[in-house]
């Protein structure tokens, strides 16, 4: 079966304030991608997975996921991508009605999320009527990749996930990620690669908004 | 369009929960339960009586407050929700633009309006109980109809505040900068001008007719003072060029019009420009 492409970023500049935050990136992401995304701070690694999810609008070169423009079609490319941000968002909602948001937005039902958070040692029913942003560190991150999970996606994409999490949640984490039944990619933007060891088939390293190095592990 | 109706529903429900929403409903309940109090529905000032009264002096309080709470709370919520990332978050499932930002004005519209429109009709309530005349129907509903337009038109200039400024300082900052400048050239304000001789009356007349706030005004007391002696000159002249009911339409419908076209700039901004 020849690799199916899932993400295609070709020669993408994006200026903040006329800095070139990603400068000429090229970047082709194949269905089983399973890439450590690394780089120091300010390296642009945000910046780039934020324009594939369609937030900002890159100056030149092009964005492509599944062959579709993350923008113009913009709900279609989101059915297929899990994304976690880098902090966990204070969001008001309570636990009940984010998962209703995330269900009837994404077609996910709830109980599939409750599962997957069941799976990394968290009980959602306990929480429910819980403004999120109420919830420790460590549940906001969890109940997320949870939701992340249940989703299904093609593609997941994760803004270092782990940073709130114990080692034994970290660990539910892994192997509920290496578990994933189905054909699937993931970037995962970590500064440890040791942190992904054994999930990552590939490392692409960030600089100063250009890839310094894309290698395959 | 399902999740039109879903992002407006989770906006209310949200907002149901949120301080700002209590301040809000606790002011405009409070505000009715002063006039109570202090006897205003039993006085007779300047020809008004009684339940009249009463609902005229609630609108003129309402017209200087209401903009305020509309603009800051409406930045603050969506400013602060970019800032923080929650747009981020929230806008990473697949929901178009469309729906997520024409939800959110309609779950606002939804949470500003019904708090003061609800106030005034327990005020009615409250006067027919005490003075047991009739049901003041013009009235009602004609301030319903201006609170209704007062809403749109904060809440477009707000959408399109929040849309374009990203900094939620600024913003709210902008945001008593226009509420000023509007209350700044409300009739007060326009008599000088006009008394100085300097400037043409029709400009002063057209700056009158522009500021929503003048015309919230201007349709509020036309009901009862079809002279508009209370309110000054540029009311008179209003009234004298338009006549009395297209003075009232004029009043109603202006607003929304201009909230709209501020909401339409608000979208195409946020459609056009970075998310974040
Ligand atoms: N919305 C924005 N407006 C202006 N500048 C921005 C914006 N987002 C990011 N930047 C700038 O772009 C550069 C890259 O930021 P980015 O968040 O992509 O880095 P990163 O690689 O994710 O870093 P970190 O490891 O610290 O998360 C930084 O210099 C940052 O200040
Ligand atoms: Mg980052």
């Amino acid at each position: 079966m020849p690799d199916k492409k899932i993400v295609e970023a070709r020669n993408v500049v994006k200026q903040f304030m006329g800095e070139r935050v990603l400068d000429d990136v090229t970047i082709s992401i194949d269905l089983g991608d399973k890439i450590a995304m690394m780089g120091p701070n300010g390296a642009g690694k945000t910046t780039f997975v934020r324009s594939m999810l369609g937030f900002y609008h890159i100056d030149s070169g092009k964005i492509q996921i599944e062959g579709l423009d993350p923008i113009k079609s913009r709900t279609k490319v989101l059915k297929e991508i899990s994304f976690i941000p880098q902090l966990p968002p204070p969001v008001k909602l309570n636990v009940a009605e984010l998962l209703e948001y995330v269900e009837r937005s994404s077609d996910t039902p709830s109980s599939r999320i409750a599962e997957e958070a069941k799976a990394m040692d968290l009980d959602i029913d306990a929480q429910m009527q819980k403004p999120f942003f109420k919830l420790s560190g460590g549940m906001k991150q969890k109940l997320l990749i949870a939701i992340a999970l249940a989703r299904k996606s093609k593609l997941f994409v994760f803004d270092e996930p782990t940073a709130n999490l114990d080692p034994k949640a970290r660990e539910h984490f892994y192997k509920l990620l290496s578990g994933i039944d189905y054909p699937h990619s993931t970037i995962f933007i970590t500064h440890r690669i040791e942190e992904v060891e054994g999930l990552a088939n590939r490392k692409i390293y960030m600089d100063l908004g250009k890839v310094v190095e894309d290698e395959r592990l | 369009m399902k999740n039109l109706g879903l992002v407006a529903y989770l906006d209310i429900k949200e907002s149901l929960r949120a301080k700002w929403f209590y301040v809000y409903a606790f002011v405009f309940g409070g505000l009715m339960g002063l006039f109570f109090i202090s006897g205003i529905t039993d006085s007779v000032v300047m020809g008004f009586t009684g339940l009249s009264r009463l609902l005229l002096v609630f609108i003129q309080v309402t017209i200087i407050i209401l903009p305020i709470f509309i603009l800051t709370t409406t930045v603050k919520s969506i400013a602060g929700d970019r800032e923080s990332n929650v747009l981020e978050y929230m806008l990473s499932f697949p929901i178009s633009l469309k729906e997520y930002y024409w939800g959110k004005f309609i779950g606002r519209f939804v949470t500003v309006f019904f708090p003061v429109v609800i106030a005034l009709f327990i005020g009615v309530a409250w006067g027919l109980y005490k003075g047991g005349n009739q049901m003041p129907w013009a009235m009602i509903t004609l301030y319903s109809m201006l609170i209704f337009s007062i809403c749109v038109v904060f809440l477009g200039i707000a959408f399109f505040i929040s849309t374009l400024v990203k900094s939620h300082d600024v913003a709210i900052g902008l945001s008593f900068a226009v509420w000023i400048v509007l209350l700044a050239f409300i009739d007060v304000a326009l008599i000088g001008l006009m008394m100085q001789n300097r400037i043409s009356d029709d400009l002063i007349i057209t700056i009158a007719m522009l500021n929503p706030i003048e015309t919230f005004r201007i349709g509020a007391i036309a009901l009862f003072d079809p002279e508009l002696t209370v309110i000054g000159p540029v009311a008179y002249y209003l009234l004298d060029s338009l006549g009395h009911s297209l003075l009232i339409v004029y009043a109603v419908l202006y607003p929304v019009i201009l909230g709209m076209l501020f909401a339409f700039f608000g979208y195409n901004a946020f459609k056009k420009r970075d998310l974040l």
